[in-house]
């Protein structure tokens, strides 16, 4: 059984906007400062929007199409997988909204693609702006964390297990 | 509350009876202020003014003797954080060591009739001074002080503020629109 071909273009289309992201994020904060940083924040906030929407169509079509059952699993094993596959979705709004938030607190409205003007969540507030900054720090870093796990449990299923539960997320070229 | 609620206009009316006279207003700064909002990759930026100084006396019945002078202090900017706000004081953009004030001097008030008002004037920034009028609206509040509200825009480039690299308004747009908020104690 594997997951409908929407749920894998949605999960690997989000997995690339992540690491695209997340690189961004981490390179553009080394930039010096001038126009090209600020054209840099911008498309990393456009990502981040986009994760954040591509997250909630997924979940409304996981909600209509429930997932393929799973593979026999230990329990601890089903339940670290349910725990991170939770967290994983949590932080895929959270990290936007800190990020959204963030911008809102420094006084910088987000105009996603730089078309679609998006409401200011908070008014300028420079000391909330250095807390939202140490949140959406922290939260990616968690997620760099689980992003691991999760990465590290789909290949040792693979290539330990061979039990199939990373094909299921694989696009569906013919497989043996 | 009620008997309380009925006391304050009838303050707001003594207030009111003890100016009268005329002379140079001092604008009640803390409820005052100069912000602006620019734009950067689409989205708005939001920014203002710490210290400035203002002298205005203000005669609605007698505009050809009103004045309005402003002096800001383009180091004391209130933008999105530090790494802005240090970016913003270097020579490409207010050059600050060089130029450290902004000055806007009025040279005619003209009525325009229901409370609006232009004033007309010389502003100078990093060395270059031009022309703006900026369109007033003046109400009172419940204290009896004028609330004078205007809005403008100015084009940073005529300014030469964002210069060389920053002089691409793709990133940062020429136009800043420019509020300003005055509030000014009853004339004594």
């Amino acid at each position: 059984m594997r997951y409908t071909g929407t749920a894998v273009a949605l999960h690997w289309l989000t997995a690339c906007l992540i690491v695209c992201g997340f690189a961004v994020g981490l390179w553009m904060t080394g930039l010096a400062f001038g126009p090209q940083k600020l054209r840099w924040h911008a498309y990393h906030k456009w990502i981040g929007i986009s994760v954040f929407l591509l997250t909630a169509l997924r979940m409304t079509w996981r909600w209509r199409h429930p997932p393929p059952p799973q593979v026999p699993l230990p329990e601890w094993q089903r339940r670290a997988a349910a725990a991170t596959h939770i967290l994983l979705y949590a932080l895929m709004f959270l990290i936007p909204l800190s990020g959204w938030t963030y911008s809102s607190a420094t006084g910088v409205s987000v105009v996603y693609l730089g078309l679609f003007p998006l409401p200011d969540l908070v008014a300028k507030d420079k000391t909330l702006a250095a807390v939202l900054k140490a949140v959406h720090g922290t939260l990616n870093y968690t997620l760099l964390a689980l992003v691991i796990v999760h990465v590290g449990a789909a290949l040792k299923h693979h290539i330990v297990d061979r039990d199939g539960v990373l094909a299921r997320m694989l696009p569906s070229w013919p497989r043996a | 509350m009620k008997p309380f609620r009925s006391f304050i206009p009838s303050l707001a009316v003594m207030l009111m009876a003890a100016s009268g006279g005329s002379g140079a207003q001092g604008v009640l700064i803390d409820r005052s202020e100069i912000r602006f909002v620019s734009k950067q990759t689409g989205g708005t930026v939001e920014g203002k003014f710490r210290k400035w100084k203002a002298n205005v006396d203000f005669r609605p019945k007698e505009p050809a003797r009103s004045r309005a002078e402003f002096e800001i202090e383009l180091g004391s900017i209130d933008l999105a954080s530090e790494e802005t706000e240090s970016e913003v004081r270097r020579s490409l953009w207010f050059d600050t060591a060089k130029f450290p004030v902004a000055r806007f001097a009025s040279s005619a008030v003209k009525d325009l009739g229901g409370d609006r008002y232009e004033i007309a004037g010389r502003l100078s920034i990093k060395g270059t001074t031009k022309d703006i009028v900026i369109p007033v609206v003046l109400k009172k509040d419940a204290a009896g002080n004028s609330v004078a509200q205007g809005q403008f825009t100015l084009n940073r480039l005529d300014f030469k503020v964002g210069e060389g690299l920053w002089a691409d308004t793709a990133t940062v747009a020429n136009e800043v629109a420019v509020r300003i908020r005055m509030v000014l104690p009853p004339v004594e």
